[in-house]
C-alpha cells in the first residue's frame, strides 16, 4: 500500500511545485515588473473591451426574455422620475394668488389659504425624488454587468445567460480574486518594508528620490491588485510642491489611484491595526500629516500643520478630500472650507468612475472596509478617468466658502457630476434647524413685503 | 443578493395598486424602488424618521404636517400601499378622466381629493373644520388640478 502511494505523492508534489512556479513567474513578468517600471502591456484594456461586448449581449438577452414573458422590465433611470418646476417660492406664490383673486395684487390679504399648495407639492416632490439621499447609495446601471449585486430583473435570465453568469462567477472568485489578493499583500508588504528601510537613510535628495520611487512602485502594484484601468487627462496640470491637491471623494481607492501617478503627502487620522502600521512606516520615508484622534477636532491645529507643510517647498503637495465623506460619484457635495483658508495654490482633480465594471462607491453604513475591499476585488475591474484641472488661487474679495464653491463647480463640470450645495455630512446627521428657519424667513419676508408695499401706496 | 431583488413587487400587487391609484407600471416600480431606499430598517414599512431623513423635506415649513398625512390615525408605520395611496393625490388628472361622472368611486387624484389633502394639512386636530368662507374662496378660483399635481417623466 505504501509503495503505491509514494510515487503518486511525489508526482502530486512535483505538479504543485511546477504550477506554483509558473504562477509566480507569470505574476512577476506580467504584473509586478511592469508595475516597477510604470509600463503596461495593454492586457487590461483588451479585457475591458471584451467585457463591454459581453455586457451588451447580456442586457439584450434580458430584454428579450422580458418581452417573451410579456412583462415590463424594471429600467433604472439615472435621471429623475418626476419633472420639478424650477420656479422659486416667490414666483409660485404670486402665480397662485394671481389666479385666485380678482382684486388688485397690492390689496391682496397677507396670507392666503392657497399658499399651502406650493409647500405641499414641494414636500411631496421631495418624498418622491430628492437630490440628497440618492447620493449615498450606489448608482443604478442601465445595462447588466453580470454581477448579482446590480441585477434587478433576475427572473428574466435565460439558460445561456445563467451559464455565462456562472462562468463569470468562477472567473471572478476562482481566478481574479486570489490573484488580486496576492498582489495586494505583495504591494502593501513591500510598501511597509521598503519605506521602513528608506527611513534609515539620512534626510536628503537620495532619500526623497528613493522614497518617490518606492511609493510609486507599491501603489502601481496595488492598482493592478484592483485591476484598475485609469486614464489620466491633462497631466501638465499635475500638482506641484507647496500646493494643495483637492479631489472629489468616492472611496478609499481614490488615494491609490492618485498616488500611483504622482507623489503626495497624505492627511488623515492615525488608525490602529494594519492601517496604523502602514501609516507609521510611510511617514518614515517622507513627511505625511497624520493626526491623533484628539487633534482632529482642533481646527486651528489642523490648519497650522497644513500651512506649515505647504510653506516648505521641498515637501510634497498635500492630498485632501474636502467633502469629508464618500459620495456615490454622481455628484459633488459641499466642500469643507478649512483647507481653502490656508492660502495655498489649489490643484483640483476630478475623478469619475465607470460603474459598469464595478461600482467603487463605499457605502460605509452598509459595508465595512474588509467587505468593501472583497467586493472591489471580486468585481470585473475598476475603470475611471482622472482629470487634472489647472491650478486655482483665492481671488481678492473672495472668502474661503466662495473659493471652495468655485473649485467644486470646476470639478463637477469636468467630471460631469451634479454640483450640490448640500453637506455630505447629511449621510448620517440631520439637517440643521437653521436651514428650515431660512425657508420660513423667506416666506415671511414675502408676506411682510406685500404689507410694506401697501403702506407705501 | 441585492436586497431589492428579494423583495420585488409581485405582478398582482402592481395591478392592484394600478387600479387603486392610477399610476402606470413603470411609475409604480420606480416609486417602489424609492420606497425601499427610504426604508433604512428594511422591514417593508416607513416610519416618521425615514421621512425626516430627507433634507429637502426637513427644511420645508410644512414638512411635519405632510409627513403626518401619510400616517393614518394613531399609526406609526406606513406600508407601500398606504404610501402610494397618499402619493396618488398628486397624480396629474388626465384628459380621459376629466369627464367621468361621479357614479364610479372617486379617483384618488380628483380635484376634491386634492383639496381634501390640502385641507387636512390645515386641519391638525382632524375634526374636519376650518373656516368656511376662506375655503370657498380657494375652491372657486385657484387651478387646483395644476397646482396640486406632480408631472412624471416616464
Amino acid at each position: 500500500m505504501e509503495l503505491f502511494f509514494n510515487p503518486f505523492d511525489n508526482l502530486l508534489c512535483i505538479l504543485l511545485g511546477i504550477s506554483f512556479t509558473v504562477w509566480f513567474t507569470l505574476l512577476l513578468v506580467f504584473i509586478i515588473v511592469p508595475a516597477i517600471f510604470g509600463v503596461s502591456f495593454g492586457i487590461r484594456r483588451l479585457y475591458m473591451k471584451t467585457l463591454l461586448k459581453v455586457f451588451e449581449w447580456a442586457t439584450l438577452r434580458i430584454e428579450r426574455g422580458a418581452k417573451e414573458k410579456n412583462h415590463h422590465l424594471y429600467k433604472p433611470y439615472s435621471n429623475a422620475i418626476i419633472a420639478k418646476e424650477p420656479t422659486s417660492l416667490e414666483e409660485e406664490i404670486k402665480e397662485i394668488r394671481r389666479s385666485g383673486s380678482n382684486k388688485d395684487l397690492d390689496s391682496a390679504p397677507e396670507f392666503e389659504m392657497s399658499d399651502i399648495f406650493y409647500f405641499a407639492r414641494r414636500g411631496v416632490e421631495s418624498i418622491m425624488d430628492d437630490e440628497v439621499t440618492k447620493r449615498f447609495s450606489a448608482e443604478e446601471l442601465e445595462s447588466w454587468n453580470l454581477l448579482t449585486r446590480s441585477n434587478y430583473n433576475f427572473h428574466y435570465i435565460s439558460l445561456r445567460l445563467t451559464v455565462l453568469w456562472g462562468l463569470g462567477l468562477l472567473i471572478r472568485y476562482g481566478f481574479l480574486l486570489p490573484l488580486r489578493v496576492t498582489l495586494a499583500f505583495t504591494g502593501v508588504g513591500l510598501l511597509v518594508f521598503l519605506t521602513s528601510v528608506i527611513g534609515l537613510l539620512p534626510n536628503g535628495r537620495m532619500k526623497n528620490f528613493l522614497s518617490e520611487k518606492v511609493h510609486l512602485m507599491c501603489y502601481r502594484i496595488c492598482v493592478r491588485a484592483l485591476t484598475a484601468i485609469i486614464t489620466y487627462h491633462d497631466s501638465e496640470n499635475k500638482p506641484k510642491n507647496g500646493g494643495l491637491c483637492v479631489a472629489n471623494h468616492t472611496s478609499p481607492i481614490d488615494v491609490i489611484i492618485l498616488a500611483s501617478d504622482g507623489c503626495y503627502a497624505m492627511v488623515g487620522q492615525i488608525h490602529g491595526g494594519l492601517m496604523g502600521v502602514i501609516q507609521k512606516s510611510m511617514v518614515k520615508a517622507c513627511p505625511h500629516i497624520w493626526f491623533e484622534r484628539s487633534e482632529v477636532k482642533d481646527r486651528h491645529l489642523v490648519a497650522k500643520r497644513l500651512s506649515d507643510h505647504v510653506e516648505d517647498k521641498s515637501k510634497l503637495p498635500i492630498l485632501i478630500f474636502p467633502e469629508g465623506t464618500c459620495i456615490n460619484n454622481t455628484s459633488v457635495m459641499m466642500f469643507k472650507k478649512g483647507s481653502f483658508e490656508i492660502g495655498a495654490t489649489v490643484y483640483p482633480v476630478a475623478i469619475k468612475y465607470d460603474p459598469r465594471f464595478g461600482d467603487a462607491f463605499w457605502n460605509s453604513s452598509k459595508f465595512g472596509m474588509v467587505n468593501y475591499l472583497l467586493r472591489m476585488m471580486s468585481s470585473w475591474a475598476i475603470v475611471c478617468s482622472v482629470w487634472y484641472l489647472p491650478p486655482m488661487s483665492r481671488e481678492e474679495g473672495e472668502d474661503a466658502v466662495q473659493f471652495a464653491n468655485r473649485v467644486k463647480a470646476a470639478i463637477a463640470r469636468q467630471g460631469g457630476l451634479v454640483d450640490l450645495l448640500w453637506d455630505g455630512g447629511l449621510k448620517r446627521a440631520k439637517v440643521k434647524d437653521t436651514f428650515k428657519e431660512e425657508q420660513q424667513k423667506l416666506y415671511s419676508k414675502m408676506l411682510v413685503g406685500t404689507q410694506e408695499d401697501r403702506s407705501r401706496s | 443578493m441585492g436586497s431589492r431583488a428579494s423583495t420585488l413587487l409581485r405582478e398582482e400587487e402592481i395591478e392592484e395598486i394600478k387600479k387603486e391609484t392610477g399610476f402606470s407600471h413603470s411609475q409604480i416600480t420606480r416609486l417602489y424602488s424609492r420606497f425601499t431606499s427610504l426604508d433604512k430598517g428594511e422591514n417593508g414599512t416607513l416610519s416618521r424618521e425615514d421621512f425626516q431623513r430627507i433634507p429637502e423635506l426637513a427644511i420645508n415649513p410644512l414638512g411635519d404636517r405632510i409627513i403626518n398625512a401619510f400616517f393614518p390615525e394613531g399609526e406609526d408605520q406606513v406600508n407601500f400601499r398606504g404610501f402610494m395611496r397618499t402619493l396618488a393625490h398628486f397624480r396629474p388628472i388626465e384628459d380621459n378622466e376629466k369627464n367621468k361622472n361621479s357614479s364610479a368611486s372617486e379617483p384618488l387624484n380628483s380635484r376634491t381629493n386634492k383639496l381634501l389633502f390640502a385641507f387636512r394639512l390645515y386641519d391638525l386636530d382632524r375634526d374636519d373644520k376650518i373656516s368656511r368662507d376662506e375655503l370657498l374662496q380657494v375652491l372657486e378660483k385657484v387651478d387646483v388640478e395644476q397646482k396640486m399635481s406632480i408631472r412624471f417623466l416616464h
